[in-house]
């Protein structure tokens, strides 16, 4: 790690600098806290894609509120506001704010760091700092609290707050950076209004594709939602299910510790829904509308593969549309990476095969939340060659988005030097 | 290797910390009771800023005599966390609780006339 300098100082000594490093807080600027992201970065200069990353649309509630489409809701939004921090009409679940560990994890707690004052959305400014410091090319954002807001009780208020948010996305922040793009949230316990945010967005460059949260009790492959799926694929964008967690959820209820519903969340509402998805044989329905699973990690996906095959070669007369095996219509699929399993590397790699990572798998950091990871998590895999780490870096959404890769990063660039020079990351 | 003076030991005081870069090579200088310690301030998991991270006493569980959960509580063990993951390392031994076989790189560290001295590769 130390790097040699000339013995240029007095009396024949090397002169070295010294300078004293800041402890982490809130108030820590983005660029401090990813140094150590930003050297790697340098060094490697690959084409990256961040397919998940957050946003943190309560710390600009006031704004979302403004775009509220019906007065009453927005008096309502601007109510609660009043009687102190907690965002009005939001129902934010149980445990959001458990995930800082406590205070151990100032970045998942809030960026507080000040920004220059200007035309540049703070927000957007935020988003720069962790591209620049990770070097990714493109990064796609998602909500934060409102991942949970499919358990709301009220659909209309997810359709209120949904559309809410997504003019302040793509009116407010996404115009300023053309590297932040966006799938926008559907509200999906309300299918048309679903149908309706897909029309009115179809044809925005910023929005790259659609996203349902997963979390919620919502059967995807009911009749409702015919129109919805119908109207993505004609797109040709994709949809997304970005998972997430609930601790209301009476099945996580009876986990004590956030560390086991956490664990559990994020991969049961995936597993819910890709489980309808394929048993009820929608990509034989939609066969062109292409789905990608987010934040759920890879290690269920071996489990469920095996699981359905099984069951559905005994049972196949309970899925009359499949032509194939479940297993194989998985394996069309997409899937973000993080957060990446990795403390067994014989069994990531077997994942990595199984699901054809080299043309499905798409980098995600997460950032800024507290299981985020960095484009070390792909570089270091020991198993992977050059072409599959850049493929899963960038270029497989990059070819699923149709995003313009910049000419000094095209396939036949070289990195700079040869990247992993650490050992693997074990998490 | 160099010794290089990073500082003062009493601009330290007893249980703080504090972090130097030493050209490329960064430093996390902790002091505890009458003990001087130093680690490179790379987290062996992602390679974050471990040592810029907050110091908490471990957490335990209290177990009864009958196996029953007493509650939480915090012991006399001090960990430094990363500030990117939580990977918790104990300041004394350097390792996580968990998995000790996961710990960070020591610095050698020396106090004299009061002085903090660091030892970087030549």
């Amino acid at each position: 790690m130390l790097t040699k300098t000339p013995r240029n100082g007095k009396n024949g000594k090397r002169s070295l600098r010294i300078s004293e490093l800041p402890k982490i807080s809130t108030a820590t600027d983005t660029r401090e806290i990813l140094a150590h992201a930003a050297k790697e970065a340098r060094r490697d200069n690959y084409f990256i894609v961040d397919v998940d990353a957050h946003v943190t649309e309560t710390a600009f509630w006031p704004d979302v509120i403004d775009r509220m489409d019906s007065d009453v809701y927005k008096q309502m939004a601007r109510a609660f506001k009043e009687r102190g921090p907690a965002p009005g009409l939001l129902n934010t679940t149980p445990g959001l704010l458990f995930q800082d560990v406590f205070g151990r994890i100032p970045h998942q707690q809030r960026l507080g760091e000040t920004v220059p004052g200007g035309r540049t959305h703070r927000q957007v400014t935020l988003v720069q700092r962790a591209m620049d410091s990770l070097g990714i090319d493109y990064m796609v954002v998602f909500p934060t609290p409102m991942l949970v807001l499919g358990m709301h009780p009220q659909a209309e208020v997810e359709v209120v707050i949904g559309n809410a948010f997504n003019k302040w996305l793509t009116e407010d922040v996404l115009p300023q950076e053309p590297r932040m793009k966006a799938m926008l949230y559907l509200p999906f316990n309300h299918p048309e209004a679903c149908v309706k945010a897909v029309e009115a967005y179809a044809d925005n460059p910023s929005v790259i594709g659609f996203s349902v949260t997963s979390t919620r009790f919502r059967a995807v492959h009911h009749d409702s939602y015919m129109p919805l799926y119908s109207a993505i694929q004609a797109t040709g964008k994709p949809l997304a299910f970005h998972s997430g967690f609930h601790w209301g959820d009476q099945s996580m209820q009876q986990c004590n510790r956030f560390i086991s519903m956490h664990s559990i969340s994020f991969v049961y509402y995936n597993i819910i829904h890709l489980t309808n998805w394929i048993i009820n044989g929608l990509p034989e329905r939609f066969p062109k509308l292409r789905v990608i699973w987010i934040e759920s990690g890879l290690a269920w996906l071996p489990f469920l593969m095996q699981r359905l095959d099984s069951e559905y070669m005994m049972r196949s007369s309970e899925a009359p549309l499949l032509k194939r095996r479940p297993s194989e219509y998985i394996r069309d699929m997409y899937f973000s990476s993080q957060p990446l399993e990795r403390s067994n590397l014989e069994l990531t790699e077997a994942t990595f095969k199984a699901i054809k990572a080299e043309t499905q798998l798409l980098f995600a950091s997460d950032w800024p939340h507290w299981d985020f990871d960095l484009p070390n998590s792909i570089t270091t895999l020991p198993f992977l060659d050059e072409e599959a780490k850049r493929n899963i870096l960038g270029f497989n959404a990059a070819r699923l988005f149709n995003l313009e890769i910049p000419e000094h990063k095209t396939l036949k660039a070289k990195p700079k030097k040869a990247p992993a020079v650490r050992e693997p990351v074990t998490a | 290797m160099e010794e290089i003076v990073v500082g003062r030991l009493a601009d330290i005081p007893d249980g703080d910390y504090r972090i130097f870069a030493v050209d490329e090579l960064e430093v996390g200088i902790f002091r505890t009771g009458s003990k001087v310690l130093a680690y490179e301030n790379v987290c062996p998991h992602a390679g974050g800023p471990v040592c810029q991270g907050k110091i908490f006493n471990k957490v335990e569980e209290v177990i009864t005599p009958d196996k029953k959960s007493a509650g939480l509580r915090f012991g006399k063990a001090r960990h430094i966390v990363c500030p990117w993951h939580g990977y918790e390392y104990d300041l004394l031994t350097g390792c996580h609780p968990g998995d000790p076989s996961l710990r960070l790189m020591p610095v050698k560290v020396a106090v004299r006339d009061g002085q903090i001295y660091v030892s970087v590769p030549e």
